[in-house]
């Protein structure tokens, strides 16, 4: 499994720099790979990222695009508007999870 | 079968893909308002049901597979085709009903979907879709 470093620290990625270690993740980790991709994180970004983080804990399953929008409140248009072009790799990226395996 | 292209433009769509769906004749009844919320599905010409075929013309067999379908699309968090729809439009999907099909039903933009762009021709898809991959489903 390759490591890379990130914000000084050592952190565990498969080959597309998606996080491997669920434990490795904390917020401020999350500011540098959002920046990463080009994303500042706001409060509303911080709704989704949280979301993702809790029913990964619940599932062992990175939540897809429906999900998070139901899960977290926040319409689907406006995930596209905050998390631009490919908004579900781009969530789980950031929240430090696998990339989402489901069609939906 | 419904799920196919909408399940491809969704993940197009998921992937930054500019997405143009165009619907005709056996797919029009998914955007038509009276049809669409009572789509049927029939095991007939279905070989992935795994059922004898000759059981696909029986009476009742169609309502049976159709409660099948949903609830096994429900397990795998997959929603219906009108809310499926609705979640393609608001990931920036296009929606295009065909000219020729609309003029065969007699059915008009009043009668269809209400995020279905326009009825358009053949040709015009074509041109909108230049140098597009295009998928015939």
């Amino acid at each position: 499994m390759p490591v890379t470093t990130i914000a000084s620290r050592d952190i565990h990625v498969d080959g597309e720099g998606f996080l491997t270690n669920y434990d490795e993740w904390d917020p401020e980790l999350a500011e540098q790979l959002a920046k990463q991709i080009g994303v500042d994180l706001t409060d509303r970004h911080w709704t989704a990222i949280t979301f993702l983080r809790e029913d990964y804990a619940a599932r062992a399953e990175t939540p897809g695009l429906r999900r998070v929008s139901h899960g977290a409140g926040i319409p689907t248009k406006e995930l596209f508007t905050l998390f631009p072009k490919k908004p579900a790799k781009k969530m789980a990226y950031i929240a430090g999870l696998p990339k989402p395996q489901g069609c939906v | 079968m419904a799920y196919p292209g909408l399940v491809l433009a969704n993940a197009a769509l998921g992937e930054g893909v500019e997405t143009h769906l165009f619907f005709t004749f056996w797919g029009f009844d998914m955007i038509t308002k009276s049809r669409m919320t009572q789509l049927k599905f029939t095991p007939l010409g279905n070989t992935a049901t795994h059922l004898p075929q000759g059981l696909g013309g029986l009476p009742g067999v169609t309502a049976l597979a159709t409660h099948t379908m949903k609830r096994q699309i429900a397990e795998v968090g997959v929603p219906e085709v009108p809310e499926f729809l609705k979640q393609i439009v608001d990931s920036g999907g296009h929606l295009w009903a065909c000219r020729m099909s609309a003029d065969m039903m007699h059915l008009d933009e009043s009668d269809l979907y209400d995020s279905v762009e326009g009825i358009i021709s053949a040709a015009d898809f074509v041109e909108k879709t230049e140098g597009a991959q295009l998928l015939f489903i």
